[in-house]
């Protein structure tokens, strides 16, 4: 079976792992029409070559982000999201006063 | 006899005939161009030149004529989906494939065996009471059938009630059907041929020269085209083809599996699926079985098969044919699915003019060979979206109206 290494767990077999996506920069969704949603929420580069995209390690819910070839299955580095997301991204709730809302 | 036919076909009386005219040197300028010619590209091209009397089209692949997902598919043929939408177009297509062999006079094998899929749940007879009810509003044969009739149907499929999935009713579609499908694309590509249309082989989509929003031209690794229109038709790898011409699409491309068990003798006549377990079954009428399943769990570009896999479709094998225990695997390989959200086509205009899509093709493609081919060419000749494929346009996504067909993949739903 193929293995993946899990910054928080180490070398484990990939069907302990969930594939989450591709790590996009996630703008705020109130700043947007609706063609611009659309796109977020749906659309996705899904390219040939090295990738940047979340994975889950299951047992643990450890959420890591992993740098994979999707030409040739190799996985080239994985580390913790806080290499990209130095802090936690929050929007203002809906209706909380904010301008742009 | 061995002599009388061996003397028949050494015979100068009767010489093979050549499918395909040979590869010709690559105009400058073409009408349409084609980029994919696998089944759906040929199909395409057959019903722009037989129907619409468009013939200078240069039918492109980087590989070989149906050499990608069209070879890779598991070959089945049905309509009994969910939505109205889906449901009328794929019993289209399933009755343009009950006529193809005369239409080309060429067989393509077509075999009308039946679909059972089958239910272990309540909620599985729920949801088939549902789409045999849809199924039967639009004229397409579906039913719910009891034990006592999938015992008849397929004597040798386990029915223990001590079993870890119980079966306890089915949704048999009578127009389930089964064809080669080699022969299908052959057949297309070969009457495109016929009435003028140019194979090109090797000849690889690099680039799509735009000029104002419309499309103008292909740039491949023997030349330049410039044309009127272009059609991509390039299953597993509709993003990376339509990131040439500028367009993002909703898709994620995900591996396949199938394998195949060494031949038998005729033991099952219908197709055979399970989304409990996650798995379908038919052999094929060289003896084998054919054994899929789901996609693969994350995205990937190859096509190379799995132990993983492997295991899991022989698991969930042995759930419904203990006999097959002792079967030896064959061949196992994979195809590249390009999923969609809503498990639906993404076909007809994109946000280049002239420029137009055929993809989204996921585990459906196959079944949806004639009549896609059909419909697109007639966008393409009339500039108009053909009723039938209306739904399934790009622009579905940004006005958040898919289609959400959940009898698209035989092992999922």
């Amino acid at each position: 079976m193929k293995l993946l290494r899990c910054p928080l767990n180490g070398l484990r077999n990939i069907s302990e792992f969930i594939y989450g996506g591709e790590v996009h920069p996630l703008t705020d969704p109130r700043h947007q029409d609706a063609r611009a949603w659309a796109e977020q929420v749906f659309f996705d580069d899904n390219a040939a070559g090295v990738v940047l995209e979340w994975w889950c390690h299951r047992p643990t819910s450890y959420w890591f982000i992993a740098e994979r070839n999707t030409v040739t299955d190799q996985v080239i580095r994985t580390f913790a999201s806080s290499e990209l997301y130095a802090e936690r991204v929050t929007f203002p709730r809906a209706g909380s006063g904010d301008p742009h809302a | 006899m061995p002599f009388g036919l061996l003397k028949y076909g050494l015979r100068k009386k009767h010489p093979g005939q050549h499918h395909f005219t040979p590869t010709k040197p690559l105009k400058s300028r073409y009408d349409v161009v084609i980029i994919g010619a696998g089944g759906h590209g040929c199909s395409i091209a057959y019903y722009l030149a037989k129907q619409h009397g468009i013939t200078d089209i240069a039918l492109i692949d980087k590989a070989y004529l149906g050499g990608g997902n069209t070879a890779r598919n598991t070959a089945v043929i049905r309509s009994n989906y969910l939505t109205e939408s889906g449901v009328n177009f794929y019993r289209d297509s399933v009755a343009l494939y009950q006529g193809l062999s005369n239409e080309f006079g060429y067989n393509i094998m077509m075999e009308n065996r039946g679909q059972l899929t089958l239910a272990h749940s309540d909620a599985a007879i729920r949801s088939f009471r549902w789409r045999a009810e849809v199924n039967q509003h639009l004229g397409v044969r579906s039913e719910l059938v009891d034990r006592q009739t999938i015992q008849e149907l397929v004597p040798n499929l386990n029915l223990a009630e001590d079993s870890r999935f119980p079966i306890l009713a089915g949704l048999w579609h009578a127009d389930g059907a089964t064809a080669r499908h080699d022969a299908v694309v052959w057949g297309y590509a070969r009457g495109a041929c016929q009435r003028g249309v140019e194979l090109h082989q090797l000849t690889e989509a690099q680039g799509i020269e735009i000029e104002a929003g419309r499309v103008v031209g292909v740039r491949t690794n023997r030349g330049n085209i410039a044309c009127g229109a272009v059609v991509q038709a390039v299953a597993g790898a509709s993003s990376v083809v339509g990131k040439l011409a500028g367009i993002k699409l909703p898709i994620h491309s995900f591996p396949l599996q199938a394998m195949v068990t060494q031949p038998y003798k005729p033991v099952l006549t219908p197709h055979v699926s399970s989304p409990h377990v996650h798995v379908y079954v038919h052999q094929t009428s060289r003896g084998e079985f054919v054994i899929g399943g789901g996609s693969d769990p994350y995205p990937l570009y190859h096509t190379r098969a799995t132990l993983d896999q492997r295991e899991i479709l022989s698991a969930a094998t042995l759930e419904l044919f203990p006999f097959l225990a002792q079967a030896k695997v064959l061949r196992q390989w994979a195809g590249t699915t390009d999923m969609t959200p809503d498990y639906s086509p993404i076909m007809g205009l994109s946000p280049v003019q002239n420029y137009y899509l055929d993809a989204g093709w996921g585990t459906w493609g196959f079944k949806a060979t004639p009549i896609s081919g059909k419909t697109m060419a007639e966008l393409v000749a009339t500039g108009k979206v053909p009723a039938l494929i209306q739904p399934f346009e790009l622009e579905r996504f940004y006005r958040f109206q898919q289609v959400n067909e959940a009898g698209a993949t035989a092992a999922s739903h």
